[in-house]
């Protein structure tokens, strides 16, 4: 039944964009945002419908950081790793983020509760050090307004 | 008491330090004391440090308070800040206060004004004004008038823009594109976010404006994902200009056909080289082109395209209003116009700062950006992005201009800024440099892809204090090979920011580096 909607969702998604191969960075966008990941059978049915081989559309996937090939936890924290927030203390904030939420960088905790991710630079240069959590962006984040957010955005 | 208007930004910035908080906090304050206020959404005016910014509209002038917290919004009321009364958190009239006062702002003199969406605001304000006059003037005319600006590539690059609109205008093609490099990647800028935001229109009317120089009749602004609040407010700008008839066909009656379409990137940073964007806006791998051929003949699906970055555009229709000549009164040499620097990192007074060219890095950084944040004294600055020069405090007297700063061995790239206090260790600021290179290359040349990665390697062996003499020797020759070799600006610059380090700063990287000079 799942595969059934997503073939659906993907081919609608497609539709929309004339299913023009032009477009195949804007529908991963789309079809991640429905599904919350891009899984072997949507990617499989995105190439039948740009007429693209599955090569191609994995050469795309992989080559962008936002998109997914596996699910991402219910709270996404992004913590800004580039310079300017270096400069104010982001690799502190970074350490206290791992052991506090008991999860790597780049990883999902077991249970799916939170994914830890980097991101170099979210635009918020002169507020650093920088944090973005499910999409909501936050300045001048102590490790203690960090835990405040993430149990925040848990709950 | 007749209804006061109030302003909070909805800039991401300033709702990053708590600016819908305060609204809604004041909103309910003012309802609970029975007083009508207008509550404006506004874009930012750039002090970023003062944010969350509350603006009272005074018979005055607006009277700014910041930076203000849901805590404070009771006693800002029992101040009588309505009426523009004393508080600890008043800053007086804003145009006053010196930060903004000291500035040129010219592609900025509408941000953070008014409501950015408010399409009467952005008239009354002067928009449109340049987009009505180049609809009554000739293709040619339009780009003499850019040319004549002295307006040159505000991304990074610094090409002349009315040469690169000249070379489209000519090219004959029965398509042609205008793309708006809006993947803002470089840390310590925020420029183009803090537009779109604060006065997308003006944007808007910049590519309009190109678009019927070279005769273009679709563009394309490619935006970061990391921006969603700048995509939320573009796509409804761009929406209010269709309603209004400044996009679609035949725009005020000209004969003029334009529509402009939102592309959203995907997390890459190599899609800011404006190459790689086009790959990525055709649905590819971000992989950047071998030139030539150059954009300008053989772009966007491989029709001649002009490619300009968010600040070039959007200080066209200030160019068309004013005229070139007015704008080129501004700066020295052949850095005409003003710059949009960005104070980031480590400084108290982090924000916008638009000066003309020719201000130099220790103003900007002192006199505007009052030292560091942390009270800590101030050890470098990296200017222009993460492959930017690390300039040190005591060469902070350098010009900010594309010809001052390329002298000494660095770049203005988009503006940025970034602030480092004493306690920064150079020899992992140069490992970083490397290693940002190694995750964000596009892979397609040599050079930048596995240069990178022995250039992390090598600054790894460095910081153990391995076989120094050496390993410095062989630093030194990765980044001839990549400064030389590398297909793009990625690879090509990755060795800036280390090589300035290694100069300046030869104490970080163990004794054998003073002991071979």
């Amino acid at each position: 039944m799942q595969e059934l909607d997503d073939k659906k969702m993907v081919f609608k998604v497609c539709q929309d964009h004339g299913n023009r191969p032009a477009d195949l960075v804007q529908i991963l966008h789309e079809v991640q945002a429905h599904k919350g990941f891009l899984s072997d059978e949507v990617l499989r049915e995105i190439a039948s419908c740009l007429n693209l081989s599955r090569a191609e559309v994995h050469g795309v996937v992989s080559f962008y950081h936002d998109f997914r090939r596996v699910p991402a936890g219910k709270t996404v924290v992004k913590i800004c790793l580039a310079e300017a927030c270096q400069a104010v203390g982001c690799d502190e904030l970074k350490e206290h983020a791992t052991q506090t939420l008991s999860v790597g960088l780049g990883e999902t905790s077991s249970g799916g509760a939170v994914s830890l991710q980097h991101v170099y630079c979210l635009g918020n240069c002169a507020l650093g050090p920088a944090v973005m959590i499910n999409g909501n962006l936050y300045g001048r984040v102590t490790p203690e307004k960090l835990d405040a957010l993430v149990s925040e955005a848990e709950s | 008491m007749s209804t006061v208007t109030v302003f909070v930004p909805k800039d991401a910035a300033a709702i990053s330090v708590g600016a819908d908080d305060v609204a809604a906090a004041l909103s309910q304050e003012a309802q609970n004391r029975g007083i009508d206020i207008n509550l404006v959404r506004n874009g930012s005016r750039g002090l970023l440090w003062l944010e969350p910014l509350v603006e009272v509209d005074t018979p005055t002038g607006r009277v700014a308070f910041g930076p203000v917290a849901t805590s404070d919004i009771a006693s800002l009321f029992d101040a009588g800040f309505l009426r523009g009364g004393d508080h600890n958190l008043g800053y007086g009239l804003t145009e006053e206060i010196p930060y903004l006062a000291n500035q040129e702002r010219l592609t900025f003199a509408r941000c953070g004004v008014a409501d950015p969406l408010d399409l009467l605001a952005y008239e009354a304000l002067g928009g449109l004004v340049g987009l009505k006059k180049a609809l009554e003037l000739e293709s040619s005319a339009i780009v003499e008038e850019v040319t004549l600006s002295g307006l040159r590539g505000r991304g990074g690059a610094g090409f002349p823009a009315g040469i690169k609109w000249e070379t489209v205008r000519k090219k004959a093609a029965e398509q042609k594109y205008i793309c708006c490099n809006a993947d803002e990647g470089d840390s310590g800028t925020f420029a183009d976010r803090m537009l779109i935001e604060g006065d997308p229109f003006v944007l808007l009317e910049g590519m309009l404006i190109a678009g019927r120089a070279v005769g273009a009749d679709t563009g394309y602004i490619y935006i970061r994902s990391e921006y969603p609040h700048a995509i939320r407010t573009l796509t409804d700008a761009i929406s209010r200009f269709e309603q209004a008839g400044f996009l679609g066909e035949n725009i005020l009656g000209s004969g003029q056909d334009f529509n402009i379409h939102i592309r959203v990137g995907a997390g890459a940073y190599i899609c800011g080289e404006e190459s790689s964007m086009l790959e990525s806006l055709e649905g590819k791998r971000g992989q950047v082109r071998a030139k030539p051929p150059i954009p300008a003949t053989s772009g966007l699906f491989g029709k001649p395209t002009v490619v300009n970055n968010v600040l070039t555009l959007a200080t066209v229709p200030y160019v068309l209003a004013n005229g070139g000549k007015s704008y080129s009164e501004y700066g020295q040499s052949k850095s005409l116009g003003t710059q949009p620097f960005q104070l980031a990192g480590d400084i108290a007074r982090g924000g916008l700062v638009e000066k003309a060219f020719g201000i130099t890095l220790r103003e900007l950084v002192e006199d505007f950006g009052g030292g560091t944040r942390s009270g800590r004294p101030v050890r470098t600055a990296q200017v222009g992005g993460p492959l930017g020069a690390y300039i040190p405090q005591s060469a902070f007297d350098v010009h900010m201009d594309y010809e001052s700063l390329s002298g000494s061995g660095a770049m203005l790239g988009h503006g940025g800024v970034v602030v480092f206090n004493d306690s920064v260790d150079m020899a992992r600021q140069a490992r970083f440099a490397m290693e940002f290179c190694e995750i964000e290359s596009c892979g397609k040349c040599t050079p930048c892809r596995i240069g990178s990665v022995r250039g992390k390697e090598t600054l790894d062996k460095i910081i153990a204090g391995a076989n120094l003499e050496k390993n410095l020797a062989v630093l030194d020759d990765l980044c001839v090979l990549m400064t030389d070799a590398s297909l793009c600006a990625m690879g090509g610059l990755t060795p800036m920011p280390v090589t300035s380090a290694l100069k300046h700063f030869p104490e970080d990287f163990g004794s054998a580096r003073q002991a071979a000079e």
